[in-house]
């Protein structure tokens, strides 16, 4: 194949991914819209309040086991209710299989995209390969964490925030392929990005849960008790808070090593100074410090849950922020990423000072 | 009543001696939340500098950003903003962190130091009131079920309590000490990083200069385009190498409709020949971006390259002006290039000229075009400007700028239109042009490559890797040791068999503990040992 046959392909990939990530999408939505019409027992919330021992994979299994303990129900409404749990089960299976296939895609996307390059290169010279890669990790990681975290039920937010990031990346974002500026052509390149976008991934996962963990604590502390719709499935805010815990806990090393470990290493090499306080830089920075906040608020009274959820979204604004808009404030990023509109930024450095 | 005499060492309520004072504000200092807003607060002072150039991270962008906004410009400077990591106010709040860091921190250390051979408390009265609780009721008696919690615990690596009082009917045990170990050496080593960070930009010093290909550079002050000192630095202690640019060579993409990025730059290097000292023997090196040379305690980093047009000036006399290579300055990735050349002997009066170079020059439907920055076809394309170069007043001027404020630029008649329009003098390698009224010509001799090498010492760059890499290493045990206690109850039941109470409390608070506790009671139910030895 030739590289611009690969580059349709990854174009292809990452249009197909799209439709599948949409379909997901509306898969999820069924089971949210047939949810609504179904009362979740109070057993099963109680059982999920115990601390989600009870709670099992995903929300629809739980509700085979709730129709075990709601016997005593009238015997027709008993029928139309598991007809629709079924209904409700096959929706979220759909939803579930759609987003695997998506993932699928997007991983060929990714792979063409590096084989399109002249040599071949990993999949992340510029903005759209950055957004590319950052949305794949965090379907992944939903997928590879939904069983041990029992995370099924952030399905419709995950697919619908990578749905948009996607769509960020293709209409403004795009660049056709092009070879490695010089300064990114180094391994230190590969070990930095993979551990920034796996980071990325998680952190972004974490968000996710926040906001999760926002609008549940918003319904407890009112009071309201969710028995059908998509937040009866939720589990409670003591959940939450612990699986948010466990992504940020997860991501906060990881990112530690991508932008203060491989990040400056891999600076010192290209640009003789291992920091630079570049805008990239800074962002990264101001990024690590919020999550650093966010973990010492959880161990703060009266930082603890709402504060803490709230600081973990304005990491995760950071972290996109800098992912994506910083280019677009600042002029004297070195981090430009073999834009082929833009003087290539060691010419930047090149013009001396005086 | 009357007013009671003041005595002293009587306070009224509320009034603290400075002592006290002290202790409050320490306190304060030293709080997690005072940290928690510390943290904030760096991570907000941060901001400014990544939107408004910094003079240490790109002066030329600065200066330039500071001519644009010319009422800001003086306010923003007060404040520090183009040297935002340098301010006052920034090193401030990172200073105060450090403070509160280390008066949180150093106490913890002496106080875990103490703790490090504590045993697990005693059991609680009642395990049921403990949020993670089970209950179940075994066959055996109590004594072989408590032996048998002690194995079992001891295998999954729990302390257990040693002074248990005889007869006592619990086990208790406790694992996790590592997670404190690591939460000291995380934050102890962020100030190993601040330590070697902080050294670097004191003793260290950072420096560029462009050579063209045949120069030679000998490490001293006086040789370098700039020069960034840390502010400690000491310029008698620069290291004594030298070494000549031999060669540089590029690798182009072909020209072509399918070439990606074609004509642009992929791969170059510059081929050194270099001493240590001026005594030593000489050594080669092929320098390239990401392969520094490592010199002693310096290192040699190539960050740029572009072209230098060989010209030479003649003026009215027909005398040598000048005549040399000039540095000219990429403006895009095809080498498309501006420059300036200041002939200040030209006679009766200075020549100036601006222009552009297009090393792979074509003319397609007779506009100029740069194909790539291979030089191939090298083009000169210049304005010519005669008067004072503004040279004499003393004042420093790039060598890149032409001040034309005091110039008059040569002008021509348009072949077309008939109109004066602006002389534009476009040579090949080899051609010459005669300037009108007979002020002189110019001639393109020919084109030489540059290199832009930075020269940088970074001391303390190891023990900053080092501090961070520890600090990493802490943290992962911080995060992920889980500090957990669990307690096992075993009580005769008068119906036969024992009744049993197991607890387990997580200490950190992101535990799933219920996970922990399950497993725990089902290796204590009969069987599980054998179902264990077998596996
Ligand atoms: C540069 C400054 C600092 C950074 C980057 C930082 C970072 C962190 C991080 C990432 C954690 C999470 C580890 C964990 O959860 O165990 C943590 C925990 C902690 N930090 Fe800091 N910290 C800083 C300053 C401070 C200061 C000034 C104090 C004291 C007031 C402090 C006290 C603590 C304590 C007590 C914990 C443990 C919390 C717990 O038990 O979970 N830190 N810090």
């Amino acid at each position: 194949m030739t590289q611009t046959s690969w580059e349709s392909l990854s174009n292809q990939a990452v249009a197909a991914a799209g439709v599948v990530y949409f379909l997901a999408l509306l898969a999820y939505l069924a089971e949210w819209a047939l949810l609504r019409q179904v009362p979740v027992a109070a057993t099963r919330r109680e059982a999920i309040a115990v601390g989600g021992r009870a709670a099992s994979d995903t929300a629809t299994e739980a509700d085979d086991e709730t129709n075990d303990e709601t016997n005593d129900a009238s015997a027709a409404s008993e029928v139309s209710s598991e007809v629709s749990e079924q209904r409700i089960a096959m929706a979220g299976r759909l939803g579930l299989l759609l987003t695997a296939l998506a993932c699928a895609v997007h991983l060929v996307a990714m792979v063409a995209r590096g084989m399109a390059a002249e040599p071949h290169r990993v999949p992340w010279g510029n903005m759209y390969e950055f957004t590319l890669s950052g949305t794949f990790v965090v379907t992944l990681l939903f997928l590879a964490t939904r069983r041990r975290f029992r995370t099924s039920w952030m399905g419709p937010l995950v697919v619908g925030f990578v749905l948009v990031l996607l769509m960020v990346a293709v209409l403004w974002l795009y660049q056709p392929v092009a070879p490695l500026m010089e300064a990114l052509d180094s391994y230190w390149l590969v070990i930095h990005v993979v551990s920034a976008v796996i980071a990325t991934g998680a952190f972004t996962l974490g968000g996710i849960t926040s906001v999760l963990y926002l609008v549940q604590d918003r319904a407890e502390r009112r009071g309201i008790e969710h028995t059908r719709g998509y937040l009866s499935r939720v589990p409670d805010t003591v959940t939450l808070d612990r699986v948010s815990y466990r992504m940020h806990a997860f991501a906060f090393p990881v990112w530690t090593f991508a932008v203060l470990i491989t990040g400056p290493i891999w600076a010192h090499q290209a640009w003789a100074s291992y920091w630079n306080w570049d805008p990239k830089e800074v962002w990264a920075f101001i990024t690590w410090v919020v999550y650093a906040a966010y973990l010492h608020a959880r161990a703060t009274a009266g930082w603890k849950g709402r504060n803490a959820a709230i600081l973990a979204l304005v990491g995760v604004g950071t972290l996109w922020f800098n992912f994506i808009g910083i280019n677009y404030f600042s002029t004297s990023s070195m981090h430009s990423y073999a834009r082929a509109d833009e003087a290539p930024a060691l010419l930047t450095v090149a013009t001396p000072g005086t | 009543m009357s007013e009671a005499p003041q005595r002293p060492g009587v306070r009224r309520p509320g009034e603290l001696t400075a002592r006290e004072l002290a202790r409050f504000a320490w306190r304060q200092l030293t709080s997690m939340r005072t940290a928690l807003v510390l943290l904030l607060l760096l991570a907000l002072a941060a901001v400014p500098g990544s939107l408004i150039p910094q003079t240490s991270v790109d002066s030329f962008n600065a200066s330039q950003w500071k001519d644009r906004h010319e009422t800001l410009a003086p306010l923003y400077e007060k404040l520090g903003l183009f040297d935002v990591y340098g301010s006052t106010w920034f090193a401030a709040v990172y200073v105060l962190l450090m403070v509160s860091l280390v008066g949180c921190i150093v106490p913890r250390c002496w106080h875990y130091a103490r703790g490090i051979g504590a045993q697990p408390p005693a059991a609680p009265a009642r395990l049921t009131r403990l949020p993670d609780h089970e209950s179940l009721h075994l066959d055996q008696g109590d004594a072989a079920v408590l032996e048998r919690a002690r194995a079992v615990l001891r295998r999954r690596r729990y302390r257990l309590r040693r002074d248990v009082p005889q007869g006592a009917d619990w086990v208790a045990a406790e694992r996790g000490y590592l997670r404190e170990v690591g939460n000291l050496v995380f934050h102890l080593s962020v100030i190993v990083v601040l330590v070697g960070f902080a050294m670097g930009n004191m003793l260290g010093y950072k420096g560029a200069v462009i050579l063209r290909q045949g120069e030679t550079f000998s490490n001293n002050l006086t040789q370098y385009d700039d020069f960034v000192p840390g502010s400690l630095f000491d310029a008698s202690n620069l290291d004594p190498f030298s070494f000549d640019i031999e060669k540089f060579d590029v690798q182009w993409r072909p020209l072509g409709p399918n070439v990606r990025d074609a004509g642009q730059a992929r791969g170059y290097q510059a081929h050194m020949v270099y001493r240590t000292s001026p005594g030593a023997a000489e050594q080669t090196y092929d320098l390239r971006v990401n392969h520094p040379l490592d010199l002693g305690s310096s290192e040699v980093f190539l960050v740029g390259h572009g072209y230098a047009p060989i010209i030479t000036v003649r003026d009215a006399n027909g005398d040598k002006a000048w005549t040399g290579p000039v540095n000219f300055l990429p403006q895009d990735a095809s080498f498309f290039s501006f420059g300036v050349v200041k002939a200040i002997d030209a006679k009766p009066d200075p020549i100036g000229l601006q222009g552009f170079l297009y090393p792979y020059f074509a003319s397609i439907g007779g506009d100029p075009v740069n194909l790539g920055g291979q030089d191939a076809n090298p083009v000169i394309s210049m304005n010519v400007f005669t008067g004072d170069l503004g040279l004499e007043d003393g004042q420093p001027q790039s060598v890149y700028v032409l001040d034309t404020a005091k110039m008059t630029q040569l002008m021509t008649k348009d072949a077309d239109t008939g109109k004066q329009k602006p002389l534009r003098l476009d040579l090949a390698v080899g051609d010459t042009a005669k300037l009108p009224n007979g002020l002189g010509s110019v001639t393109f001799d020919g084109i030489k490559p540059w290199v832009r090498v930075q020269i940088s010492r970074s001391p303390g760059k190891d023990i900053a890797l080092g501090g961070v890499v520890l600090a990493l290493i802490g943290l992962c045990g911080s995060l992920f040791v889980r500090p957990r206690r669990v307690w096992v109850r075993a009580r005769p039941n008068p119906e036969g068999g024992t009744d049993v109470e197991v607890a387990v409390l997580d200490r950190s608070g992101g535990g799933d503990t219920s996970s922990v506790l399950a497993s725990i009671v089902e290796s204590l139910r009969p069987g599980a040992a054998a179902r264990e030895e077998q596996t």
